[in-house]
């Protein structure tokens, strides 16, 4: 393929190896904290940086990873349990099995282990594991002298995080309202919720919540689109033409501007694609707190609020001139209907 | 490896090869599909019923292939119009010992539905399925488990001609009969036992879904579905009709959304069971609506009302008749029926071949009335 143009590849094209980078260690002390004997991986530098390592672990890491392993482990051994301890059985049915939250008559007590009781332990320590992970986004920014723009944003899906399995629950009184760990069975409990309180797609922060994630797949791909398409010209040095435009930005905001009559800056893309990817768990968190605390059933709420449009009511096959033996091929030939 | 002339005349002539190999492969891989699309036609096209206003998604769609297959079972079906009732003819309570339904039929037509019922639940093992191998002499005995359950079965199938008619003749005269279930088979297919708790490390709602099971139709919704509402009779609906309610979900008045979760796995069933979806019977944007339903959603809710009745008046009570291999394989419970048991996978069984018109003697519970022209 030697007239395929190269940046039709989705692979980075430029790998550059030399002695492994350990980063800077300004008061001497900080090589003590960093594990692992860093190397190279030409598969992995065709999706990032081909420099696996060094780790800095610290007691961030090490609290995060015990506890997660911990819940992982009680949500496994649930599972594995579910099916007699069968290996086989927890691979055909993996995706079947969950751990459930506890049942509704518990409510907010402490329940038998056998009934949520361990689900209330695996989300506990699952509770430390993220806030953990969640200190250590603000540490090492700290560390990095970095603003703490990831910490805030990882903050928003911790909010939906914590308003799924804690704040909602609480305010509903049962822990039975959390959604089970389990592959299918939390996409059953998304179902179930939306059926449950009339659907979720009558609830405006749902479709704010939307907005935002498709929004955020948009800007993202016109983003890279537009790096991509200008790197040519040295646009990927995107910091450095921030604040000294070159051909690369001037030909990028032109193509938009020509194209839509508005263009992002250099800088200001990367401000519109942080606060869509972060209003998508706010807002989705919004709804879900609302939702069976202070609406519970969506269709009437939007009925009420006149945004539910009202149709003819034509309802049922025969209202559109159908038969059952047109449609199965045995009557009159049936006009393939729409 | 290459003989060296290629070799040779390789590089004497650099050609680039990838451009025509590319193009002549576009084309000729364009052209086999087209082929292949013209003669033997789009295999994935489908055709939808429209069952609402425009813009709502209200359509249940199906692919032609499987739309206008004819079920193959209704070939295998046997029918034969009644004898005509002479006035002094021989009743078969009279004739025969220990006949305690269908004793009113005429001798002949009485032997005509043992000869139907013979094709459509036992073909193979004959009348003997019933009756035993001890030959015409033993024909009133009830010693044989199976003929004892058949009376039952065709004591309910005169109810439900008789007595469900909203359901089964909803559109136009359809009726059921012992074949509608069995289909030539002993056991009807797609019966259910119940399975659940699963297992004992669970209580609770872990304890009865989250597993591979036929009752679950192989989701991950709960297995007791057709359990809870199709013998249990508990209250399918879920919703609030009103837009702000005070309730507490530890409260067991409260459905919680794992009660919503369960109704799910009952219509994922009922959608299953009659090879359609949601919107065949629901409107799209609010399930629970009753002033957006289709004329199907009041046909399914007979349905179920019917397979309650079924289930707790004629299929259970007949635990004790059966032998044990007839019986779940968990708890021994005896066999149930639900939608799909009669439907099996078509909108209406058999679809929708007049089963009843031929048998007026199983359209009643009482005495049959046979037409006369």
């Amino acid at each position: 393929m030697i007239w395929k143009p190269e940046y039709q590849n989705v692979f980075t094209q430029t790998q550059v190896q030399g002695a492994p980078e350990w980063g800077v260690n300004d008061n001497g002390r900080m090589m003590e904290e960093r594990g692992g004997k860093p190397f190279f991986s030409p598969l992995v530098g065709w999706l990032g940086n081909a420099q696996i390592g060094p780790i800095y672990l610290g007691w961030t890491g090490l609290v995060s990873a015990a506890t997660f392993l911990i819940a992982l482990f009680i949500v496994g051994f649930n599972m594995l349990a579910q099916v007699n301890w069968s290996i086989p059985e927890f691979i055909r049915q993996g995706f079947w099995l969950a751990l459930e939250p506890p049942s509704p008559e518990y409510g907010l007590t402490i329940p038998p282990l056998y009934d949520g009781g361990w689900y209330i332990i695996a989300s506990f320590f699952l509770l430390i594991s993220v806030m953990t992970w969640w200190a250590r986004s603000w540490l090492l920014a700290a560390e990095h002298k970095m603003g703490k723009h990831v910490f805030w944003a990882f903050g928003s899906a911790i909010w939906l995080f914590l308003v799924l399995g804690l704040f909602r629950p609480i305010l509903m009184g049962s822990w039975s309202e959390a959604v089970p760990y389990g592959i299918f069975p939390h996409l059953d409990w998304t179902t179930a919720f939306s059926i449950r309180y009339g659907n979720l797609y009558y609830n405006p922060f749902h479709c704010l919540s939307i907005v935002f994630l498709y929004g955020s797949v948009l800007l993202f791909a016109m983003h890279g689109a537009t790096i991509l398409a200008v790197t040519r010209y040295g646009g990927d040095r995107e910091l450095e033409q921030i604040v000294d435009r070159g051909t690369a930005s001037e030909r990028a905001a032109l193509f938009w501007r020509w194209t839509m009559g508005f263009n992002a800056t250099m800088e200001g893309i990367h401000r519109w694609a942080w606060w869509f990817a972060v209003l998508t768990p706010i807002t989705g968190g919004i709804g879900i707190l609302l939702t069976g605390t202070v609406v519970d059933n969506w269709f009437v709420w939007a009925q009420e609020h006149h945004f539910a449009p009202a149709y003819d009511g034509s309802y049922g096959y025969e209202a559109f001139g159908t038969t059952y033996q047109e449609f199965i091929g045995q009557g009159v030939a049936a006009e393939g209907g729409n | 490896m290459l003989p060296k002339w290629f070799n040779d005349w390789n590089s004497e002539k650099p050609a680039d090869i990838y451009r025509p190999a590319i193009l002549i492969g576009t084309l000729g891989g364009a052209v086999l599909v087209v082929t292949l699309l013209v003669t033997w036609g789009q295999p994935f096209a489908t055709t939808s019923l429209q069952t609402g206003p425009r813009g709502t998604g209200m359509s249940v769609p199906e692919f032609n292939s499987v739309r206008t297959s004819p079920d193959p079972t209704v070939e295998l079906y046997y029918s034969e119009a009644p004898y005509e009732v002479a006035e002094d003819a021989p009743l078969a309570r009279d004739v025969y010992e220990n006949v305690q339904v269908l004793g009113g039929l005429t001798e002949d037509n009485f032997n005509r539905v043992m000869l139907a019922m013979t094709q459509w639940v036992a073909p193979d093992q004959g009348c003997a399925y019933c009756h035993g191998a001890g030959g015409p002499e033993t024909y009133g005995s009830d010693d044989n488990y199976a003929k004892v359950v058949s009376r039952r079965m065709i004591q309910m199938t005169q109810n439900i001609n008789e007595n469900w008619s909203g359901h089964v003749n909803a559109n136009e005269e359809v009726g059921v009969n012992c074949f509608t279930c069995h289909r030539g088979e002993n056991v009807p297919s797609d019966i259910w036992f119940r399975i659940t708790p699963l297992g004992d490390t669970m209580e609770g709602w872990g304890a009865v879904q989250n597993r591979v099971t036929m009752q679950s139709q192989y989701t991950s919704l709960p297995s007791d579905a057709l359990e809870t509402y199709l013998l249990d009779g508990e209250v399918i609906g879920v919703h609030d009709f009103e837009s702000h309610v005070d309730s507490d979900p530890s409260d067991p008045e409260t459905a919680t959304w794992q009660n919503a979760e369960r109704t799910y796995s009952l219509m994922n069933y009922m959608s299953n069971a009659q090879g359609v979806n949601c919107v065949f019977c629901h409107n799209s944007r609010a399930f629970n609506d009753g002033s957006q339903v289709t004329p199907q959603w009041a046909t399914a809710s007979l349905g179920i009302a019917m397979v309650l009745e079924l289930n707790n008046d004629y299929l259970v009570p007949l635990k004790d008749i059966y032998p044990e291999n007839r019986l779940g394989p968990v708890y021994a419970d005896a066999p149930k029926a639900a939608c799909k048991t009669c439907h099996k996978g078509y909108q209406r069984p058999l679809q929708g071949m007049n089963v009843i018109a031929d048998w007026p003697e199983l359209a009643t519970t009482g005495d049959p009335v046979y037409a006369t022209d």
